[in-house]
């Protein structure tokens, strides 16, 4: 498995907001741990979808430059059972930016539905205070993140 | 320009938020780390919201200082505040009982400076 929680962006506005997509399928593994006979997205997940969608939003104001590291989850709340056959769309919106880290507002919909919503705190790690050890721009690619980033800001497929 | 019972009144709901602290907690003298419970993360969240609630610019390290007790400076001296210290600790942070501070100048009682009160001053000086 790829720890990769969104599918694609739909949209893209650098240094302002994002929206991602997850469609969720009866073909992911866990879905048949949790739970046995009841399938529904862990909660976890769609914190990390919130938090990726989020995350790139803020790693692409420094051009990925910057290590962003999730630090804090000041409040999350769930509203509603996400199921197979369901498409995530979750919103980012860039409350706060600065040389130590930046904020984010994020929700995540189901159609019309709310079916979660977050703050979520990223710190920038330095090469000092993270040992050295990240490389932003090696673990987004390597990663093949941006590939999510492929769909331009329209949602239609131009660029 | 707001009084300080308004400032406190929004310091107060900013550290509930960014805390997850009950409002009777949230004193004037109530210490971030000793009675609030915050972590170093949770020093750059008040910094957010705090910039939020107050639609002002708070830059790095002036709300709260950092590296103060780096080594290689002449501001600590055998784990205390040296007295050349303490004169920087008030060019830097005004908005801090420095003078209180002083009678037991330990590194460890650092972190006593960052109360509640100290965000109220803080943003008094910057709001006024």
């Amino acid at each position: 498995m790829r720890w990769i929680w969104i599918d694609r962006f739909v949209e893209f506005e650098k240094g302002s907001h994002a929206k991602a997509i997850k469609n969720v399928s009866l073909a992911e593994e866990h879905l048949h741990d949790h739970f046995p006979g009841f399938p529904v997205m862990p909660a976890s997940l769609m914190l990390e979808g919130m938090a990726q969608t989020g995350g790139i939003l803020l790693g692409d104001v420094n051009n990925f430059e910057r290590a962003v590291i999730l630090a804090k989850v000041p409040k999350v709340s769930y509203h509603g059972w996400v199921v197979p056959g369901d498409t995530l769309t979750y919103s980012a919106q860039l409350a706060n930016v600065s040389d130590e880290g930046g904020m984010v507002s994020c929700t995540a919909h189901v159609g019309e539905r709310l079916v979660a919503e977050a703050e979520i705190v990223f710190a920038h790690v330095t090469a000092e205070s993270g040992n050295g050890a990240i490389d932003q721009k090696s673990f987004v690619f390597s990663m093949r993140l941006l590939g999510v980033m492929d769909v331009g800001k329209a949602g239609t497929g131009s660029k | 320009m707001p009084t300080r019972d308004e400032i406190f009144s929004k310091v107060q709901s900013t550290l509930i938020d960014a805390l997850g602290v009950d409002d009777e907690d949230v004193t004037e003298s109530a210490r971030l780390s000793a009675d609030l419970g915050a972590e170093s993360i949770d020093f750059l969240d008040i910094v957010f919201r705090l910039e939020k609630n107050f639609g002002t610019k708070i830059p790095r390290g002036e709300l709260f200082p950092e590296n103060f007790a780096a080594a290689g400076t002449s501001y600590v001296s055998n784990g205390t505040v040296t007295a050349e210290g303490l004169k920087e600790l008030k060019i830097r942070m005004p908005h801090a009982d420095i003078d209180g501070f002083a009678k037991n100048p330990k590194v460890e009682n650092l972190q006593e400076l960052f109360t509640v009160g100290m965000i109220v001053n803080f943003l008094e000086r910057k709001l006024g």
